[in-house]
């Protein structure tokens, strides 16, 4: 057998597990339609699904997906190509190691540097401010990417005093808004939503109210353990099934209603939510972060004129028209759906951003199986 | 990038701590936290920077799943994220 070979199915709480899926049978047959489809938005959730073998203890009847969880995974190919163009313009380009291999319109940050440009990968934005001090003379862009729990440490970092040849090309975005979005695109079928515990210690619960009023979709925060997603799915279900429209904290250790207000406070000191694409999926009202005004001469975009047009004569790769990652992201296809999954789209040669990154669905199935029948195993 | 990972506070100067990591002490950054962080405290780090101080009762079950993603197979995607965010962290001062 050539498949990845599953991860056995073992919980902390193995009795706690039981009662939990047996709970959830009850309540999607108590719900009685098929599928109930569920989204979380989260590489991290979705990583814990497949490595624990989460799918294989759920419901027939019920589909968890996952939407545009995959921060790496949804920065728009204009963005890479902004950074690319930085590269090839001589200037220093530091950014977080996922988003080397993501493709732009013809190349990648990991194709210019194989030419030579200078692109250095990071773990933190700090270590990119000691790149910039280590040569004063020489202008040095991070291409700033991430949700929430990234987004807040970048606006840290310029808070704190950066130096004056560092500038941010952020890529940034905002999970709330793209909830919307999904849920009212035409042939939708969420129900509800698990929100991401992390990025939720940074915004709180109340971020989604206005959502759930709005959409009457409810929301439940939710953990990274195998039983914290258990018991979410578990309550989310419950309010499907009574058509409650809430938001729940099933995180109450990292998760609080209001969050953490000194973290939010230094976001919208330094940025302030702008419309923008998301690849694949759509526009994205209030769904990028960008540098305010008063972070002018620190934002990359107006610091330096990036020539994108530059790597429009090249023709892209032709594969990349058949990549549906766009589909996959919003939740209407899973990488079974993809005629290029594991065969010309792997890990070591990806297509589409989706199989680039360790948070991306197509990279995470590759890696464990998507939706193994562990039954049949255990 | 969503994982993050927990870490005990060995000492704190201003705004930065050594923390330590599974026996790796590295410095994290204090200046999101909004609570505040005394030596021995457990805090969430992302990419270099504390987001939360981790409630005591409920430091037992965040470092289980850490356990036991880091005893992973090692081209694990979580253990490689949470060894990410571990070289997020700085090397502590000499």
């Amino acid at each position: 057998m050539t498949a990845p070979s599953p991860h056995k199915l073992e919980f902390r709480d193995p009795l706690k597990a039981k009662k939990l899926t047996a709970r959830l049978d009850e309540l999607v047959a108590e719900v009685g339609r098929d599928p109930v489809s569920v989204m979380h938005v989260c590489g991290s959730h979705e990583q814990a699904i497949a490595r624990f073998g989460l799918r294989s203890a759920f419901p027939k009847a019920l589909d968890v997906v996952m939407g545009p969880g995959c921060p790496v995974c949804i920065t728009d190919v204009p963005e890479v190509d902004e950074a690319v163009a930085l590269a090839l313009q001589g200037v220093r380009v530091a950014t977080y190691g996922d988003m080397l291999r993501v493709p732009g319109t013809v190349k990648s940050l990991a194709d210019v540097r194989a030419d030579g440009a200078a692109v250095e990968i990071v773990y933190s934005i700090d270590q990119a401010l000691e790149l910039a001090r280590s040569e004063p003379s020489r202008e040095l862009v991070f291409f700033g990417t991430g949700f929430e729990t990234t987004a807040v440490a970048t606006a840290a970092a310029l808070l704190n005093g950066p130096p004056p040849n560092f500038s941010v090309l952020s890529a940034h975005k905002y999970i709330p808004p793209v909830m919307e979005i999904v849920t009212e695109m035409p042939g939708s079928r969420i129900e509800g939503f698990i929100a991401a515990g992390h990025a939720a210690t940074i915004t709180g619960s109340a971020v989604f109210e206005a959502f759930v009023r709005d959409h009457g979709v409810p929301v439940v925060v939710a953990g990274f353990e195998p039983l914290d997603i258990l018991a979410a799915l578990v309550r989310l279900v419950e309010l499907i099934r009574d058509g409650k429209r809430e938001v729940v904290n099933m995180f109450p250790r990292c998760v609080t209603r209001e969050g953490n207000r000194v973290a939010q406070e230094q976001l919208w000191k330094v940025f302030s939510p702008t419309g923008g694409r998301w690849r694949g999926i759509a526009h994205v009202p209030n769904g990028n972060l960008r540098l305010t005004d008063a972070w002018a001469s620190f934002d990359a975009r107006q610091r330096h004129r990036i020539d994108v047009s530059r790597l429009w004569d090249f023709a892209p790769p032709k594969l990349l028209g058949q990549c549906v990652c766009g589909e996959i992201m919003s939740g209407s296809k899973s990488p079974r759906d993809c005629a290029l999954f594991g065969k010309q789209c792997v890990p070591e040669n990806p297509v589409g951003a989706c199989m680039v990154s360790s948070e991306g669905t197509c990279r995470i199935w590759h890696q464990y199986g998507g939706h193994l029948d562990l039954r049949s195993v255990a | 990038m969503c994982l993050g990972v927990p870490g005990r506070v060995l000492s704190v100067d201003g705004l930065t701590a050594t923390v330590d990591f599974w026996g790796v002490q590295k410095r994290v950054m204090l200046h999101l936290v909004d609570e505040p962080v005394q030596p021995g405290d457990y805090v969430l780090n992302h990419v270099g920077y504390a987001i939360r101080k981790i409630p005591a009762a409920d430091i037992g079950a965040t470092l289980a799943l850490y356990d036991e993603l880091l005893a992973g197979n090692p081209g694990d995607l979580m253990r490689a994220d949470v060894e990410g965010e571990l070289g997020a962290a700085k090397e502590p001062a000499r």
